[in-house]
């Protein structure tokens, strides 16, 4: 055997470890049949159906109406059901323990996994937009804006999905992730506008964070409203509890 | 904190209960730098644990603990820089390839090993890049052990390293650790192989019921004390009657069915012994079988000491 295992230690610098493990979690993301079907397949699916099968409303601006939702559906089901799923069984499988004892740390590990959903994030949104501009959609509005919700978005789930993968054993996170993800689609306003529902429903339903997020949305880039304040601040309320929950209750192995 | 100097792996009163159980009962152990120590003992005795607070994975309830003189808790990252560990159970994506994987733990540190002569030297070469969940047990071990050694760890935990193995792959992780040794390197390692702990370490620590028995080298731990003389033959002798006819203070016992372990008094096992041994099995007509007069083996010590098989 002629390979030197003399001792070597150093920790690499912490941008490096972080973007390789970014990069291994990204991997494993997009090796994922399941979940590359709720990232893409169905958010994608349901902007098509809805924006040219008449279903629900009439008129050029249903693209309009619909493609924010898309991207609130889009952000809840890689932040919150695909991470949580993936952390539930990657403490199944021991794995956060495995990169919790090199030098990644835990600290590295959470900033990995972020940057692989933001990534996902990026990778879903340049879909449906495109996909959204093919069929018509002509988006208003502050990218500013835009940016600062989505990125509330991804923490408040974020929080939310680690705090169900840190708590629960890893089919029950699997079952109540996909069940909050169904429910929300359905009753969220994801494909139908708040507006569309009874008005003590809308706001009862407004003050969830999925419907925070795609009126929010909604208001900037359908009718160009300038800052959703009401919107803004229930996620920033919504993410400040997810993470603090999570980062309390969260347990590695 | 301090890196240099002292031992690899420092242990005082470690105490750690789980619910109502206690898994450590004040353990203390110390292992040396640059050598093999093998913590030796049956499932549950408390070696997973102990070593898991080493690392840094759990808290203690009591006691202290220093690794290259670090604190696992307060200094942990330093302590992550500088240690190898090899996990009981993988710890690792299923659909993970073990280069890719290799690969990104690598990327950890500072200066690792070639992630490709990792795998030639575990002669993982032809799964690389298979899915974790499709490699055989023993590859997956060995994965394990790639992993451990990637970062060039001035000190490894390895925790049952050779559990599983073909006797062929036990020899090869075997190799790898003497060569760790040889190198350099500091390594405690789990094991409920005597054999393992008496071919590699130079320092054993035996533990049960979360305390630890005794503790040495090797050859302090089986030498001096008492011959033994071990046979085996049919099962139930009357081993009582079989000491009726030995020297006085010689023992005997089944310490399984049909092997049987004589141990001499203050001393040897002498010729009179094996003499009386072997006309008391023609009398009984007893073939006695493998008929062995010996040096204590860390087996004997082990029997001695716990009063049970070592299991897994």
């Amino acid at each position: 055997m002629s390979l030197d295992l003399s001792p070597a230690p150093g920790a690499a610098p912490p941008v490096r470890r972080v973007l390789a493990y970014a990069g291994l979690e990204l991997r494993q993301q997009l090796r994922n049949g399941e979940q590359l079907l709720l990232t893409l397949v169905i958010p994608v699916g349901a902007l098509v159906l809805f924006a040219t099968v008449p279903v629900l409303r009439h008129g050029a601006d249903r693209v309009d109406a619909l493609t924010p939702g898309i991207m609130a559906l889009a952000v809840m089901s890689t932040a919150f059901t695909g991470q949580a799923i993936a952390t539930g069984f990657e403490r199944r499988y021991g794995a956060l323990k495995r990169m919790g004892a090199t030098p990644l740390g835990r600290g590295g590990l959470l900033a990995g996994k972020t940057l692989a959903v933001l990534a996902v994030e990026l990778l879903q949104l340049a879909v449906i937009c495109g996909v959204a501009a093919g069929l018509g959609w002509r988006p208003r509005g502050d990218v500013a804006v835009v940016v600062l919700l989505l990125v509330l978005g991804t923490a408040t789930f974020s929080g939310f999905g680690l705090l169900l993968a840190g708590t629960l054993r890893a089919e029950a996170t699997l079952a109540t992730a996909n069940l909050v993800y169904v429910v929300l689609l359905v009753v969220g306003g994801i494909v139908l506008p708040l507006r569309t529902f009874p008005h003590g429903l809308a706001t009862a339903l407004r003050a969830l964070p999925v419907n925070a997020l795609a009126e929010g949305l909604r208001a900037v880039l359908e009718t160009g409203a300038g800052f959703p304040f009401t919107d803004v601040l229930v996620l920033a309320a919504w993410a400040a509890a997810g993470l603090l929950l999570a980062s309390r209750t969260f347990r590695w192995e | 904190m301090a890196v240099e100097g002292g031992p690899a792996v420092l242990v005082e009163g470690l105490t750690k209960r789980y619910g109502g159980t206690l898994a450590l009962d004040g353990v203390g152990l110390e292992a040396p730098r640059g050598g093999v120590t093998a913590v030796l003992g049956p499932n549950g005795a408390g070696k997973t644990s102990t070593v898991e607070i080493c690392e840094g994975f759990r808290r203690a309830d009591g006691g202290r603990v220093r690794v290259l003189g670090l604190d696992p808790v307060a200094d942990g990252a330093e302590l992550r820089a500088r240690m190898g560990v090899m996990l009981q159970d993988g710890g690792i994506y299923p659909s993970a390839r073990p280069r890719e994987l290799l690969r990104t733990v690598a990327h950890c540190y500072a200066k690792p090993q070639d992630p490709d002569e990792l795998i030639d030297l575990l002669g993982l070469g032809r799964v690389a890049r298979n899915p974790y969940r499709r490699l055989s047990g023993g590859e997956k071990q060995r994965l394990a052990l790639a992993l451990a050694l990637v970062g060039r760890p001035s000190v490894a935990f390895l925790d049952e390293p050779t559990a599983g193995l073909d006797p062929q792959a036990r020899r090869a992780t075997w190799d790898v650790i003497a060569n760790l040794r040889t190198a350099g390197v500091s390594v405690l390692l789990t094991t409920h192989y005597l054999e393992e702990a008496e071919r590699l370490a130079d320092h054993v620590v035996i533990i049960d019921h979360g305390r630890v028995l005794t503790a040495g080298t090797p050859a302090e731990l089986t030498s001096g004390r008492e011959g033994r003389l071990s046979f085996h033959a049919r099962e139930g002798l009357d081993v009582d009657d079989l000491v009726g006819r030995l020297p006085a203070g010689t023992t005997a016992a089944e310490w399984a069915p049909g092997q049987y372990l004589v141990t001499g008094a203050g001393g040897t096992v002498g010729p009179d012994t094996l003499a009386q041994v072997t006309a008391w099995c023609a009398e009984h007509d007893v073939l006695a079988e493998d008929i062995a007069v010996g040096r204590r083996t860390l087996e004997d010590v082990f029997l001695d000491l716990t009063g049970r098989e070592l299991r897994p």
